[in-house]
Formats: structure tokens, C-alpha cells, sequence
């Protein structure tokens, strides 16, 4: 087997907003306050954690690091044999983040993992998107996204198991909370966009039971959208496919492609168009039978209103109340005790709100209360 | 606390040990036994092995060790506490081992004419009656071999019943709470109904609200535990019955939870219409690797016609096998009924009486809630859910607390339990409760046993909390020590015989 190549970079001011109360450290403004009120770096701390547990692996695999603070320093001190890319600065910013992610995917890695927090999970994912495994070690104050283990230790195991047991990979939540109103204490949670990370479901944030008893996600989106073309889809009606992994799941069994974060018409099996906005969707659904199809955020639980504003109140009365299908994996249901709706509507809102059959397997529905 | 420390033999597969050519001893043969010898000559050339099986060839004394060795390793109702949630891993009896084990039972044949097993049939007959009578049904099929069998059984009579009324193409589906047996939806779908899974309230029974929001007149049955997997009885039974009855459905009861009940309430009186029970639970029938189960299936009147044949009748002369049931289901066993669990069954029953059987559902119901007062108190413990109720036979302890703080999580707390010499809770289950762990102490728990069993939770709790990584590597004192699950349910670590392990043996993989 050639030997494995991992990629770790560190953002070594991820986190320092937390600790003095500043609910984050986005922009070189809030960082000189957080250090003016006296914060720590932490990230570098929690990386060098990581490392000790894997400090078997020294030698046997081949780790790549930021240079200086940005993982160099953190494998010197726990001793791991190491490759350094880019150049070493005192001050670091999402640029330079971005910069060695950029050129250890030139190097060709396995595996990129990376010490910080939503913010530093966004500059990643900007730059390798899906095309390479990512893990986060959660060293940041907000932690919406579902990339993180744990806890440093988890993410060793994580690693371990990912580089001889081949995980199944997963795309899960990369989530962009507004920093501004989250310190005014209001969550205004957004969709950014997904990235993969080796599943391992015990240890990996977001996913909130631990059962030894629970199927593998991925069967389970398998089985959710067999059971939707099989017992549910009719012909000639036009399904407004809402964004999402297991949504996507039903157009990648019918061979065809899906958007992840966009609204996607189906029509007899075939995609009609990728990406519709509002009035596209009011234009192709007019006279005609249609459905709507969404699955809801996870830990969230938005059916309506977060990341799919296009599938707007206008659509939801065009389309009937009584033609929204919600699906949902058995993982995403357990995480949550409601489904909520936010279509800009007061009075739609409150039409929605009761209770709503969510298809979680096949031929399956599990009743949940929307509020 | 005295140290527990089970056996660890470091014994090989049965194929590694002994050698060619050694031999136990048998008795020889009686003469007459010699007729059948030419037995070979029925069976015909293409059909008879050429080669002679790979088995292994040992000694008495080396196969008399290998077996009491592993014994040794093993772990059940004879030898520790067993509070293994919703299966009812109660104390069984040796006297039903003797009543089953006579000649007069291992010697029945199910080829036997009728008038040559009516003592069999007999038993099967009052067995089947009781079961009616403490259910509150009216007739009982002895056919199906195990508690889920039952609960297909019931989900097929179900099927039957609409369809003969015409209404099965568009009583398409059976509702089921969250936090019923992992089985019933299963056994629903296998009958083809689309599952509707109905959410549980905060006090530990069904959202009445959601319910009446799902029924309609696609609804074919609700199948339902009462008292639930989280031990909360469904105070509100009788209403659910109405709502479903109302809509032209049929109510199913999953008698897994029966041993709480027992003689004080019966399903039939709430209003159900099916009900199966697991001889193996709640009649004290070995389980668990211990022994086959049963789980008979009873009927009120208007359903007895669609019971699974044979049914076991009395036509106040003698004892008869009925299989002149206008709509049955069919057959869903090769024979009769389990013979050997059956007469388990009837020696409890006729052993303990009415009286008895009303005493272990008190009992179980005690030692349950005893065990759940002094856990609640507990350390990163709780119990959700109906949090001012008693329970009834079981509880459902939750390590979410134990879990944030230390952690430590309810498989690792499980894992560290053996250590003391105790078998683990159920755990992860019911889904509705985070960290489960599933506790069912049974009436034969010893108020010792239950005492220490919570001693034990208690030092675990504190050990979480001063040394959490001594929890996370348990179990130290068992035979066989902490697995890697990823590792052990992998289908290439995986060798389920003698010959798949040669074959991966054989091309070189290594393990």
C-alpha cells in the first residue's frame, strides 16, 4: 500500500474570540479586541493533542503542515516527522488558510485536516470543496458544521480508522453563521455548503445519537429515494426538488443531476432545469400538477425559509399544502423534536404549523410536529 | 465489593484440537436395530456423498473439556443478574427442564396419529386456553416459533381481515409509537403496510394529538406495547382503541412486556383485537442462546377464523388437530407447535397458579421501581420522560448527562458493568431516549442483587468522573475484552465456518 498523505493546516486564532466573549474571531477588528482583553491562541494546544495521538503513525505516513504556527510548530513539539508548505508569518488571516490548502492539493493528499472553527471550515471548503475528505478538530466558537469530531482525541481515532478501515465518506453541513447578529444574540444560521468527511457516526459533531444499532446514513438516503420513485412519484407532475444530500439522492438514481444547494425541477424522471429561482418555478408549475420535495436542515429542523427561499410562499399556495413531501434520513429525525417553517408568511406559517408524515425509510413515515 | 473474574481459557475452535482416528465411546447396537441398517439403499446414487464430511475427530475427555471450558466463558440467567431490558431475562425453573426433558415428551413424533398423542395435545389445548384466559382473547394458535413470527402472524391477520372485507387496497398502513419494539414496524412491513411512526409526549406515552392526525381510512392497524418500552403504561389505551376501531382498523398488542401485567389488566379488556406473547419472556422458556422461544398468537372471535392452522380443539372426547379454518393465514411452521417450549410454559403456569402469576407482575413491578429510585439518584443519570410516574416492569436510564460531563456513554458504562459480574442493560433502545440503557431487574431478582447491581452503578458514575479513561477501555475482567465493533462486524474480518476460514486462510489474508 503507498504510503498515506495528510494534510494539516492550523488556524492558530481560531477560537480566541471565545473564551473573552466575542462568539467568534472573523476579521483582523475583533481579533486585536480579543487580544486586547487578553486571549490565548488555543488551536495550537488542541492540534498538538491531536498529534500525540497519532504519534505512532510518525514516520509511516506522510503529514503536510502550514508552515510556523500553522502545524510545523505543533509537530515539532510533539516530535512527527513532517513536510512544511508555504511560508511562515506572524500574523495569519483566511488567506493564508487558503494559500496551503490550494498548494497541498497540488501535492495530492489523502486527507485534509484542519484545527479551527466554522470560519476556518468555510476557507476550506471554498478551496477543495467536495473533491478531497476533510476533518475538522473543532478548535473554534462557533461550531455549526457537521465537519467536526468531538474532540481532538476523536479526530485521531477518526484518522486511524480512515487511513486502513476506509470509511464511508459522507457530505455533511458547512454552516455560515452571521457573526454580527450571532453577538447581538440572534442565530441566523445558513446553509454554506457541504463537504466530505470519513463517516464514523459515533465521533463525528452533529450527529447526535451514538447508536451501535443505527444504519448506515447512505442506505438509508438510498432507501428514502427508492421509496420515493418506486411508491411515490407520478407521472406527469412536476417535483420541486428542494436542496440537500437526500433529495439528491432520488435524481442520482434516476441518473440524473441535482444541484446541492439549489431548487431543481423533475418532471417524468428527467431533470427539467437546474437551479430555478422563484418566478422560474411559478412559470413551470403554472396550470399544471406539481409537488414540492424538501428535507429539513439538520439540527435545525427549517423545512421552509433557510437555504430554499425560492420554493417561497407563492410557490407552497400555487403548489397545495397537501402536496409537500418532507424526507428525511432516521439520523437527521432523531436530532431534531420539530420541524419549523419561515416562508415570510405569517399566515402560511401558521397553515403549516401541526403535524407532518416525514418519509425516513422505505415505507416508512415518522409524524413530527411542525412549529 | 468482592472482585468478579470470569474464566479466560485460551481454547481453540473444535477443528484444531484432536486427531485423526480418536474416538468416543457409544454403547453398541441392539439387534434390532441392525434392520435399518441397509438404510443407504433409500436414498439414491446421486444424492449420497461421495466424501466423508470434514469433521473433527476428538476423545471424549477432549470434547468433555472443550464444552465445560467454554461454558465457563459463557454468561447467563443460571449464573449472574441479567437485567437485559424488554427481554424478561427472568430465572427459569428446573423443574419445567424435567417435565421436558422426560421420555415421554423426547420421544414424540410428529408423524404420530392423533390418538396416539393425546396427552401432547392435551397440554397444548390448556396451555392455549390459559393463555386466552389471561390475555383476555378467545383462541390461541400454538404455531408460531418466536415473538417476532407471532407479531408477522398477527400483521398477516390483519392483511387477511381487510382483504376479505375488500378493504386492503386502500388500508394501506399501520401505525406504530416511536418507542415500540424495533420488530413490530418490521413485521408491518413485511406484510406489506406502509409504516407511520407516531412520536411519544413528554410524559412517556402517546401523542394523542399526532395520532389523530395520521388516522384515517387508509389506516389498517396500530400495533402497540403497553406498558411501552419505557415502561409507562398508556394511560389513555382505551381512547387509542376508540380512534382506531372508529376508523375500521384492527389493534395489535405486542406481548413482549406482558410479565407486568400479568393477571392484574389484560389486552383483551383495552381493547385489542391480536395479541402475540413470547413463551421465552414472560413463561420463563429459556432464551437468549439458551433455547428456542414461542410466541403464540390469540385472536377475540370475530378474527379466530383467520388464525394459522392447526388450531388445538376438544370435542369433550378427545383432542384434535384443526385445521378447518375458513380463512386462515396457513401454516407457518413445519409442525405443530414448539412441543418442547410449550411444556415449559404449562409447568410455570400450573406451578406457579393464579395467585403466583399475580405476584410476579407486583414483584417485577417493585424491584423495578426500587432499582429505578435509588439510579435516579445517581450522578449523570436520569430517567426521562414521565418523570413524576412509577414505572412498570422496566425503566430506561439515560447517560446524556454522563455523556456531556465525563464522556463516558451508555455502551461504555455497559461495557464497564460486566466487569462486576453483571450482563448488560439493553442499550441504545428505545430510540427516543438518548444514552439508553434498558433495565428489567425481573421478580426473581434478590433485593442483594438489585442492592448491588445500583452499588456498582454508582462506583461506575464516580469512576466517570475521576477517571474517565479507565471506563472508555472496559471490560478488564471478562473472558473476552473490549472488540473493535468496526473491526468485528466487518464482512472482511468476518469467518461465519470452519470452511470460509480455511478459504480466506488459504489465500493468504491475514487476520
Amino acid at each position: 500500500m503507498p504510503m498515506k498523505r495528510i494534510g494539516l493546516i492550523v488556524n492558530p486564532i481560531a477560537g480566541m474570540g471565545g473564551a473573552v466573549g466575542l462568539k467568534g474571531t472573523d476579521g483582523e477588528e475583533i481579533l486585536d479586541k480579543a487580544i486586547s482583553l487578553g486571549a490565548k491562541p488555543i488551536s495550537p494546544e488542541r492540534a498538538e493533542r491531536f498529534l500525540s495521538c497519532i504519534r505512532h503513525l510518525s514516520g509511516k505516513i506522510s503529514l503536510l503542515v502550514g508552515a510556523g504556527w500553522m502545524g510545523e510548530f505543533e509537530a515539532k513539539n510533539v516530535g512527527f516527522k513532517h513536510i512544511v508548505i508555504g511560508q511562515k508569518k506572524d500574523k495569519t488571516t483566511a488567506k493564508d488558510t487558503k494559500e496551503i490548502a490550494e498548494k497541498m492539493m497540488g501535492e495530492g493528499i489523502d486527507l485534509l485536516v484542519f484545527c479551527g472553527g466554522d470560519g476556518t471550515a468555510r476557507d476550506i471548503m471554498d478551496v477543495v470543496g467536495i473533491r478531497l475528505p476533510v476533518l475538522g478538530i473543532p478548535s473554534g466558537v462557533k461550531m455549526h458544521s457537521a465537519v467536526f469530531a468531538i474532540n481532538p482525541e476523536s479526530a485521531a481515532a477518526i484518522v486511524s480508522r480512515f487511513l486502513w478501515e476506509e470509511l464511508p465518506l459522507k457530505e455533511v453541513e458547512v454552516m455560515d453563521v452571521d457573526e454580527e447578529s450571532f453577538r447581538e444574540g440572534r442565530l441566523s444560521a445558513k446553509l454554506y455548503g457541504y463537504m466530505r468527511v470519513p463517516y464514523e457516526p459515533e465521533i463525528i459533531q452533529g450527529v447526535k445519537e451514538a447508536s451501535v444499532l443505527t444504519e448506515d446514513e447512505l442506505y438509508n438516503q438510498l432507501a428514502v429515494a427508492t421509496y420515493f420513485i418506486e411508491r411515490i412519484m407520478k407521472p406527469d407532475t412536476i417535483y420541486i426538488l428542494g436542496p440537500g444530500t437526500t433529495t439528491r439522492a432520488i435524481t442520482a438514481l434516476l441518473s440524473e443531476n441535482k444541484t446541492l444547494l439549489g431548487v431543481d425541477l423533475l418532471f417524468n424522471g428527467k431533470i427539467m432545469k437546474n437551479d430555478v429561482n422563484e418566478n422560474e418555478i411559478l412559470g413551470a408549475i403554472h396550470g399544471k400538477r406539481a409537488k414540492i420535495v424538501v428535507t429539513p436542515i439538520g439540527g435545525q429542523g427549517f423545512i421552509f425559509g433557510r437555504g430554499n427561499q425560492q420554493i417561497s410562499s407563492k410557490v407552497i399556495r400555487e403548489v397545495g399544502l397537501e402536496n409537500i413531501i418532507v424526507i428525511a434520513t432516521r439520523h437527521k429525525i432523531k436530532g431534531l423534536k420539530s420541524l419549523r417553517v419561515d416562508t415570510g408568511d405569517p399566515d402560511l406559517d401558521q397553515r403549516l404549523k401541526g403535524y407532518m408524515r416525514v418519509i425516513i425509510d422505505y415505507g416508512e413515515e415518522y409524524v413530527m410536529p411542525v412549529r | 465489593m468482592g472482585e468478579f473474574r470470569q474464566a479466560k481459557w485460551p481454547e481453540p475452535i473444535i477443528f484444531e484440537v484432536g486427531g485423526k482416528g480418536r474416538r468416543g465411546y457409544s454403547l453398541p447396537r441392539l439387534e434390532e436395530e441392525e434392520l435399518c441398517e441397509d438404510i443407504q439403499s433409500y436414498i439414491p446414487e446421486k444424492l449420497r456423498r461421495r466424501k466423508d464430511p470434514d469433521l473433527p475427530e476428538l476423545s471424549e475427555v477432549e470434547v468433555v473439556k472443550h464444552f465445560i471450558r467454554l461454558s465457563q466463558m459463557n454468561f447467563g440467567v443460571d449464573n449472574g443478574f441479567y437485567p437485559l431490558g424488554s427481554c424478561t431475562m427472568k430465572y427459569n425453573p428446573k423443574i419445567n427442564e424435567t417435565l421436558a426433558s422426560s421420555d415421554k415428551v423426547r420421544w414424540l413424533h410428529p408423524y404420530q396419529p392423533e390418538e396416539t398423542i393425546q396427552g401432547m395435545l392435551e397440554i397444548a389445548y390448556k396451555l392455549s386456553e390459559w393463555l386466552a384466559e389471561i390475555t383476555g382473547m378467545d383462541k390461541f394458535s400454538l404455531q408460531p416459533a418466536a415473538g417476532a413470527h407471532g407479531e408477522f402472524a398477527g400483521a398477516l391477520i390483519i392483511r387477511a381481515y381487510h382483504k376479505l372485507n375488500g378493504e386492503l387496497e386502500r388500508r394501506t398502513e399501520i401505525i406504530v409509537p416511536d418507542s415500540a419494539h424495533g420488530t413490530n414496524p418490521a413485521s408491518a412491513a413485511m406484510a406489506g403496510f406502509t409504516v407511520i411512526t407516531v412520536p411519544t409526549d413528554e410524559d412517556g406515552c402517546i401523542n394523542i394529538d399526532a395520532l389523530k392526525s395520521v388516522v384515517s381510512s387508509k389506516t389498517a392497524g396500530l400495533m402497540l406495547t403497553n406498558p411501552n418500552t419505557l415502561g409507562i403504561f398508556e394511560k389513555r389505551v382505551c381512547e387509542i382503541a376508540e380512534i382506531i376501531h372508529e376508523a375500521g382498523g384492527l389493534l395489535y398488542y405486542d406481548g413482549a412486556n406482558m410479565n407486568a401485567i400479568f393477571g392484574k389488566t389484560r389486552p383483551g379488556d383495552m381493547g385489542f383485537d391480536i395479541v402475540h406473547l413470547n413463551l421465552h419472556k414472560t413463561f420463563s422458556t429459556p432464551h437468549g442462546g439458551g433455547g428456542p422461544g414461542a410466541g403464540p398468537i390469540g385472536v377475540k372471535k370475530h378474527l379466530r377464523d383467520f388464525l394459522p392452522v392447526p388450531l388445538v380443539e376438544y370435542d369433550g372426547e378427545k383432542y384434535y388437530l384443526d385445521y378447518n379454518v375458513p380463512y386462515t393465514i396457513g401454516k407457518i411452521s413445519s409442525f405443530h407447535f414448539k412441543f418442547d417450549v410449550i411444556i415449559k410454559a404449562f409447568a410455570y403456569i400450573l406451578s406457579m397458579g393464579a395467585e403466583g402469576l399475580e405476584r410476579v407482575a407486583e414483584l417485577s413491578v417493585l424491584n423495578a421501581n426500587y432499582l429505578a429510585s435509588k439510579l435516579v439518584k445517581i450522578k449523570g443519570f436520569e430517567i426521562p420522560y414521565g418523570r413524576n410516574t412509577f414505572r412498570k416492569h422496566e425503566f430506561v436510564l439515560s447517560c446524556s448527562k454522563l455523556k456531556s460531563e465525563t464522556g463516558v456513554s451508555a455502551k461504555n458504562v455497559a461495557k464497564r458493568i460486566l466487569d462486576y459480574g453483571f450482563h448488560a442493560p439493553t442499550m441504545y433502545f428505545p430510540p427516543v431516549v438518548e444514552e439508553a440503557l434498558m433495565i428489567e431487574p425481573t421478580e426473581t431478582a434478590s433485593i442483594e442483587e438489585i442492592d448491588k447491581f445500583a452499588e456498582v452503578i454508582a462506583s461506575i458514575s464516580k469512576e466517570a468522573y475521576e477517571d474517565p479513561e479507565r471506563i472508555l477501555r472496559a471490560p478488564y475482567n471478562t473472558s473476552v475484552g473490549l472488540v473493535d465493533e468496526v473491526k468485528a462486524s466487518h464482512p472482511r474480518y468476518m469467518c461465519l465456518s470452519w470452511r470460509m476460514y480455511k478459504k480466506k486462510f488459504k489465500m493468504g489474508e491475514k487476520y
